[in-house]
C-alpha cells in the first residue's frame, strides 16, 4: 500500500509581509498543514519566473508565491512588477498543462497571520485533490527549455502520462 | 526547568549537555566550505513538535556539514559558545541556526559570528518555530518539515559570502508628523537635545484633540493649563520649525536621509504680516459649524480654530468664504490693519531632507450616526462624549454650561460607555480612555448640575495611576453605575430613556433621562490609509500603525529610520501619549547621537562582462538606483540608493543582475532541497 499522497509546496514569501504574516500564524499558534516550505526573499518583486518553473522541476506539486497587498509593499511597488510577470507566468504554465490550482500569487499583510493558515490549508487541499504533479516527457522537456538549465528529473517523472 | 538551567549553567557544562554529531572530514563538494548547523530545542517550543536529535542526525550526513548539535537555548550565551567554540576547533565557516524567525534573531546570531572572528552574513537561519513547530499538530510531519527546512539553509549557506556593512552619513533632522500632544513631546525633547526638528500639522493650529478636552482624569486639572504652554514652548524653540495647515505628500529615501515634499496649504493669510488681531473673523459674515466644538457652536469662514491657537494667525475656509464662492465681499482684506489677507495666495511645495520621522498623527471619535439604534443624529440631546467635554469647556460653545437643547439644565444624564468599542458590529478592540472619561465627564456633570448621572457600562477599566481611587471618588459622589451596555436609546413621555440589561440585578431597565451622552470608540483617522501609504508603514488588524514588536518595539515601524507614538499606535490616554512621544524621541535621539547609519550591504550588483545594456531594469527600480553607463554601455548600480529588494534582478534577461545574499544559486539551491526531504 502506498502511503496517502502529500503534496510538497514551495512558498516564496516576501520579507515584510508576507514572511512576517506567517510569523504571525506561528505566533499565534494557527495550525496549517505541513506540507509547505517557506522561503524568504526580500520582495515578491525578486522572484523570478524561472524560480516557479525551477520548483516543479524539482519536484514541488504546488508554488505560493506571496507578497505585500497592492500599495503596501515596502519597496513602494515590486508587488505591482509580481503580479504583472504572474499574469504572464500563468499563461506559461496552463500552455505547458500545468494544472491552475497549483500555482498561486497572493497578497498577504504582517497581520494575516490566520488568513496565510487558512490560505496554506486550502491549497495544500487544491493540490492534494490535482494528485502529484508528474510532468511527462514533453512537458519536461519543455520546462527544461524554458529554464535553460540541467535540471535532474523529479521522482516519477519522464513517464508516458499522468498515471 | 530546563530554560533557567540551561542560561545559567557555566560553559563546561552546557558542552557536555549538548548532543553532538561530529564528523570532522569527508565534506565533499566545495572543499572550503564547513558548515556548522545548530539546532535549538527554544526549550519546549519546538522540541515538544520537532524531534531535534533527529532533525541533528539528519543535518550532520548533509553536505559540506562538519558538525550538527542541538541545545535548549540556542540563543542564550552558552547557546551561542557552542557556535564561538566550533569555529575556534573545528574551523567552521558558515553557520546554521535552525530555531526561530531570523526577524527575531538573525542580529543575534550575527553578532556571534562577528565575535568569533567570522562574518555575519555567513549565516543562515531555517525557522523551525514559527513556520513549523508552533503551526503543526502532527509530530512526524513536524519533524520531517523542519529537516526539509534546514537541508535548505544547509544548501543556501553554502553560497553565502561575507559582505560588510556600510554606513552612510545622517541628516540629523526630525520631521514629526501631527502636533497632538504626542507629537509635541516628541518634538520638544529633540529640540531640547540640540537638533533641528519640524514639525508639520494637517489643522490650522497644533494642539490636536488634547485641546479640546475641558479637564484631565484622574486630577482633573485643566487640558488647556498643561498643554498650552507646551504648545508655545515649540512655537517659540529655535530648534523647532513649524507648520501647520500643512500636510506630508511624498517620502523618499531611507533612515538618514529622507527627502520629504511637504504641501502647505494656502492660508491666504500672510502670516508675517498678521498680527493675530481678530478683527477679520470678527467682520467675516459667515458662519460654519466649529469641528473644533464638535459640530456644537460655530466659526467664522476666516478663522483660529480655538482662542489659544498656535501659531495665532487665521486661515480662510475657502469651501465656504463668499469670497471664493461667489467672488464678492472682501469685508476680512478691507479690515485687516495689516493687509495680510492675501486671497491669490497657492499652496506651497517644500522639500526638505531629514533624518528619522516620528509619525504622531492621532485618533479621531467613531461617529455614531452610523448607528441609529442610539438615537444620534435622530433626537435631541444625544451626544456624543466629546461634544459634552465642548459644552463643559468654560470656552467652549455654552461658556460651560451643560444644557439641553431649550436651554434648561438637565435632571438626569446617561452616559453609555463602549459605544462602537467592544462590539463585534463595530469595533472589536477597548478604546481604552473611554472608561475614565466617562467617569470624568460623570463627575463634571454632576457637579455643575446636581442631576442624576446613569453610567452604562460593560466592563470598569480604571487601569491606570489614580484612576481606581477616581472611580472610588466618583462612586462615593452618587453617581449611579449599572451594569449593562446601554442596548437603544428612544423617546417617552416627552424625554428621553435609556434600555438595557442591569446584570447584576438580572433584569431589563428603561431610564428616563433629558440627556444621553454616547462615549465613542477611538477610530483611526479617516485618512490613515493614505498615510500609510506615503510613509510606506503598514495598519494593524485594527486599523492603526503597526509597531515592529508589540512588546520589545512599540515605537519603531518595519521600515528604519520611522518611529510611532500616541493614539496613530492604538487608543492611548493622555499619560501614555506623552511617554510614547518622549519613547520616539529617545530613539531619534540615539539614532543622531550615533551621527551614522548603517546601510544593508545587500544590494544589486550588475556583471558588465554579462549585460547587454538593453535597459530593461532602469524603468523598474523604484529609487532610481540604476544608471545606464553611456561609456561601458552597461547598467550601473548605485549601491547608496540601492535597497536590494532585487526586482530589477527577476527581471534580466542575461542574468547580468544579482542582489547579494539573495542570488539566483542561493534560492535555486535552496528550493531544490527544502522538496528532497
Amino acid at each position: 500500500m502506498m502511503a496517502a499522497f502529500e503534496p510538497k509546496i514551495v512558498g516564496i514569501l516576501c520579507n515584510w509581509c508576507s514572511y512576517a504574516g506567517a510569523d504571525l500564524a506561528g505566533i499565534s499558534r494557527t495550525k496549517y498543514p505541513a506540507n509547505i516550505r517557506i522561503i524568504r526573499v526580500m520582495c515578491s518583486g525578486r522572484v523570478d519566473p524561472t524560480f516557479v518553473l525551477q520548483a516543479f522541476a524539482e519536484g514541488a506539486d504546488g508554488v505560493l508565491v506571496s507578497g505585500c497587498h497592492p500599495g503596501d509593499c515596502h519597496y513602494q511597488e515590486g508587488n505591482y512588477k509580481t503580479y504583472a510577470r504572474a499574469e504572464i507566468l500563468e499563461q506559461l504554465l496552463e500552455q505547458m498543462g500545468i494544472e491552475k490550482g497549483r500555482f498561486r500569487l497572493t497578497w498577504v499583510s504582517a497581520n494575516e497571520g490566520e488568513i496565510f493558515a487558512s490560505l496554506v490549508s486550502e491549497m495544500v487541499e487544491e493540490v492534494r485533490a490535482l494528485g502529484p504533479f508528474r510532468p511527462t516527457r514533453e512537458r519536461f522537456a519543455e520546462l527544461q527549455a524554458t529554464i535553460g538549465r540541467e535540471v535532474a528529473p523529479a521522482a516519477g517523472a519522464g513517464g508516458e502520462g499522468n498515471d | 526547568m530546563p530554560g533557567s538551567d540551561a542560561t545559567s549553567c557555566g560553559i563546561l557544562r552546557v558542552v557536555a549537555g549538548a548532543e553532538q554529531t561530529e564528523i570532522g572530514t569527508g565534506v565533499q563538494g566545495m572543499s572550503d566550505v564547513r558548515t556548522g548547523v545548530y539546532v535549538c530545542h527554544c526549550g519546549s517550543n519546538i522540541a515538544e513538535k520537532v524531534d531535534c536529535a533527529r532533525v541533528r542526525e539528519f543535518a550532520s550526513e548533509l553536505k559540506n556539514v562538519v558538525v550538527a548539535r542541538d541545545y535548549q537555548y540556542m540563543c542564550s550565551e552558552p547557546g551561542q559558545e557552542l557556535i564561538r567554540q566550533d569555529v575556534e576547533k573545528n574551523g567552521i565557516n558558515r553557520v546554521v541556526v535552525a530555531s526561530c524567525s531570523p526577524r527575531m534573531h538573525e542580529p543575534t546570531f550575527r553578532k556571534t559570528l562577528e565575535t568569533a572572528g567570522l562574518n555575519g552574513y555567513l549565516l543562515e537561519m531555517a525557522n523551525i518555530r514559527e513556520h513549523c513547530s508552533w503551526v503543526t499538530t502532527d509530530r512526524e510531519a513536524a519533524t520531517e518539515k523542519a529537516a526539509a527546512l534546514v537541508a535548505g539553509a544547509v544548501a543556501r549557506v553554502a553560497f553565502h559570502e561575507p559582505l560588510e556593512e556600510r554606513f552612510a552619513d545622517l541628516k540629523q533632522r526630525l520631521l514629526v508628523v501631527g502636533g497632538g500632544i504626542a507629537g509635541i513631546e516628541a518634538a520638544l525633547k529633540v529640540a531640547a537635545g540640540g537638533y533641528q526638528v519640524t514639525l508639520v500639522e494637517k489643522e490650522p493650529s497644533i494642539g490636536g484633540n488634547m485641546a479640546r478636552l475641558d479637564k484631565t482624569f484622574p486630577t482633573l486639572d485643566c487640558s488647556a493649563c498643561i498643554l498650552t504652554p507646551k504648545m508655545v514652548a515649540v512655537a517659540q524653540s529655535e530648534n523647532v520649525t513649524l507648520y501647520t495647515y500643512a500636510e506630508v505628500e511624498k517620502v523618499e529615501g531611507y533612515v538618514g536621509n529622507f527627502q520629504v515634499t511637504i504641501r502647505q496649504k494656502a492660508r491666504s493669510v500672510d502670516t508675517s504680516k498678521c498680527t493675530g488681531c481678530g478683527v477679520c473673523y470678527g467682520k467675516c459674515p459667515t458662519r460654519v459649524p466649529s469641528e473644533f466644538d464638535a459640530g456644537l457652536g460655530t466659526r467664522k469662514a476666516i478663522y483660529v480654530p480655538f482662542p489659544q491657537a498656535v501659531p495665532n494667525k487665521p486661515v480662510i475656509d475657502r469651501e465656504h468664504c463668499l469670497q471664493f464662492t461667489k467672488g464678492k465681499c472682501g469685508v476680512c482684506a478691507r479690515f485687516c490693519p495689516t493687509g495680510a489677507i492675501d486671497y491669490e495666495q497657492g499652496d506651497q511645495l517644500i522639500t526638505e531632507e531629514f533624518g528619522a520621522i516620528i509619525i504622531a498623527t492621532g485618533y479621531e471619535t467613531w461617529d455614531p450616526a452610523a448607528a441609529p439604534q442610539w438615537g444620534y443624529g435622530r433626537y435631541d440631546n444625544v451626544l456624543t462624549a466629546m461634544q459634552l467635554e465642548r459644552l463643559v469647556n468654560a470656552a467652549g460653545p455654552t461658556k460651560g454650561k451643560i444644557q439641553l437643547q431649550d436651554g434648561s439644565t438637565p435632571e438626569a444624564v446617561a452616559i453609555l460607555h463602549c459605544i462602537g468599542s467592544r462590539d463585534e458590529n463595530y469595533h472589536r478592540y477597548c478604546s481604552r480612555f473611554c472608561c475614565m472619561s466617562s467617569l470624568k465627564l460623570a463627575h463634571l456633570a454632576r457637579e455643575k448640575t446636581g442631576a442624576e448621572v446613569y453610567n452604562f457600562y460593560i466592563d470598569l477599566r480604571a487601569f491606570g495611576k489614580g484612576y481606581e481611587e477616581f472611580y472610588n471618588r466618583v462612586q462615593e459622589e452618587g453617581v449611579h453605575f449599572i451594569r449593562g451596555k446601554g442596548a437603544e436609546v428612544i423617546r417617552k413621555d416627552g424625554r428621553l430613556a435609556v434600555r438595557a440589561e442591569d446584570t447584576l440585578l438580572g433584569r431589563y431597565r428603561e431610564v428616563p433621562v433629558d440627556m444621553v451622552v454616547l462615549n465613542t470608540a477611538a477610530v483611526p483617522r479617516r485618512d490613515s490609509e493614505k498615510v500609510g501609504q506615503v510613509f510606506g508603514i503598514q495598519p494593524s488588524p485594527d486599523g492603526f500603525f503597526l509597531e515592529a514588536h508589540v512588546k520589545l518595539e512599540p515605537l519603531k515601524t518595519a521600515t528604519d529610520g520611522i518611529y510611532i507614538a500616541g493614539c496613530c499606535q492604538g487608543p492611548k490616554d493622555i499619560p501614555d501619549s506623552v511617554a510614547q512621544g518622549a519613547g520616539a524621541a529617545s530613539e531619534v535621539l540615539s539614532l543622531f547621537a550615533a551621527g551614522k547609519v548603517k546601510i544593508s550591504p545587500v544590494v544589486a550588483t550588475v556583471d558588465s562582462q554579462l549585460c547587454s545594456g538593453c535597459r530593461v531594469c532602469l524603468p523598474l527600480c523604484p529609487y532610481s538606483a540604476i544608471s545606464y553607463d553611456e561609456v561601458n554601455r552597461t547598467a550601473y548600480v548605485n549601491e547608496a540608493t540601492c535597497k536590494g529588494c532585487g526586482t530589477c534582478v527577476a527581471s534580466c534577461p542575461s542574468g547580468a543582475l544579482s542582489v547579494r545574499h539573495f542570488t539566483d544559486e542561493e534560492i535555486i539551491a535552496q528550493i531544490k532541497e527544502v522538496l528532497a526531504v
